[in-house]
């Protein structure tokens, strides 16, 4: 089946088996490789990605489920400007990764999250990082520099 | 993990689900926002030949006052729930439930239809829409059919639908400032709760219903009755796993959900009552 989408602003048409994953679609079809697979069942986060606006787990989207949508990927969060996007610069000040495994799941469901509750509270931001797993860091870094980037785009803190 | 392969249908118009559903009947899968399914055809548990994406139609997403009801789309997603102002105010135990439900990304995918036609016991909403006594709408080639919450779940992951029919609409009384209370126990917030309780005043009385206490969510009807008689939430919820079958399993063993199941419905009545 043949879809067309936009990934990171660009217009993308594929032929894709229907059973092919988003994030093989992502991965294998456009070479975009910043999308991690960690567990492949929904639990961990490491495959998340925008798809229009909102965070999704791209190992459990089908390919033809986003035919026509906007997917945003790791490689296209700073979009034009290039560089670090201000969450990801966040997280190389806080040290809010070690192995990096989870990081860009971890930076995109934040995006997600900031882009829904501008001002979250610390606890907002620990409820918006439960679908994200974190096996080194304990977390207080990944909240740190979350909340960092709130305050600084002039979220109140409440 | 890879599902196996399949053909796959995306329908423009409900009509056009139906007939594909007449048309290849058990063979075919509804898909929504696949957070059920999905999951099990990559462990090729489930191996449809054909999936019918009524994903797109936007008809069915929405939220509205249905007079003494609040009607809601099967394609309402759990995100959609969870910020609704209108079932905060009309039904806000279905609306914090939603909130739990997985993780965000879950939430920004799962529907309400998908999750009520996929009937698991350990899921949430099911349990939700038992002790808030909504009505579930079917529809199919014979037309619509109301299905009372309580007679839809028949089995484990086994609704009241039949093969080609599709939930179309879930009607949630208006209950307002009824009190509620939810809770859910589990080892890991994005987990399935080990065991749940949803429990909402009504008239004379509270409905009590158990997540994960057997194949079908069940309504905790002793400790029901005994609060109508007058018990207190302590000698009430000592009776709340009478009538229940649950499992053992790696999370925990049935005698330790049948003690989960008492004292998280004392914790719902102590927060109803207090």
């Amino acid at each position: 089946m043949r879809i067309a989408l936009t990934v990171n602003g660009r217009p993308e048409e594929v032929e894709v088996e229907p059973r092919l994953l988003l994030v093989h679609l992502l991965r294998d079809h456009l070479g975009l490789t910043g999308t991690n697979v960690g567990c492949d069942s929904t639990s961990c986060g490491a495959c998340t990605v925008l798809l229009d606006g909102q965070s999704v787990k791209s190992c459990t989207v089908l390919a033809v489920q986003a035919d026509g949508a906007e997917v945003t990927t790791i490689e296209g969060l700073s979009g034009t400007a290039g560089g670090l996007h201000p969450l990801q610069a966040a997280f190389q000040r806080h040290h809010a990764l070690q192995c990096g495994y989870c990081t860009p799941g971890m930076v995109m469901a934040a995006a997600s999250l900031l882009a829904e509750h501008p001002s979250p509270t610390e606890e907002e931001v620990r409820r918006g990082l439960e679908g994200n797993l974190c096996r080194c860091t304990g977390y207080q870094g990944i909240v740190d520099a979350i909340l960092e980037v709130a305050r600084a785009r002039g979220g109140v803190e409440r | 993990m890879i599902p196996a392969p399949f053909e796959y249908a995306r329908p423009q118009a409900l009509e056009e689900a139906v007939s594909l559903l007449v048309h290849h009947g058990d063979e075919a899968k509804l898909l929504a926002g696949g957070h059920s399914l999905l999951p099990l055809m990559k462990l090729r548990v489930a191996t449809p030949s054909l999936l019918i994406d009524i994903g797109r139609l936007s008809d069915l997403r929405y939220i509205r006052d249905g007079g003494d009801h609040v009607a809601i789309g099967a394609l309402a997603r759990h995100h959609d729930l969870e910020t609704s102002a209108l079932l905060e105010r009309e039904a806000p135990l279905l609306r914090h439930a939603a909130g739990f439900v997985g993780d965000p990304q879950v939430r920004h995918r799962g529907t309400i239809g998908g999750c009520l036609a996929h009937a698991d016991p350990a899921a949430d909403l099911p349990a939700v829409v038992v002790a808030l006594e909504a009505i579930v709408v079917a529809y199919g080639p014979r037309g619509e059919r109301a299905i009372p919450a309580r007679d839809f779940f028949r089995s484990m992951f086994g609704s009241a639908l039949a093969p080609d029919e599709v939930l179309v609409e879930v009607r949630v009384p208006k209950v307002g400032d009824r009190r509620w209370a939810f809770q859910k126990f589990n080892r890991r917030s994005i987990d399935w709760a080990i065991v749940g309780v949803a429990a909402v005043e009504s008239d004379g009385g509270v409905n009590i219903a158990l997540v994960n206490m057997g194949p079908t969510p069940i309504r905790a009807l002793e400790t029901e009755a005994a609060l109508r008689r007058g018990a207190s939430p302590s000698e009430a919820s000592a009776l709340a796993d009478r009538g229940t079958e649950p499992l053992s399993d790696l999370n925990a063993s049935a005698e330790y959900r049948r003690h989960l199941a008492r004292v998280l419905v004392r914790r719902s009545l102590e927060q109803i009552r207090g």
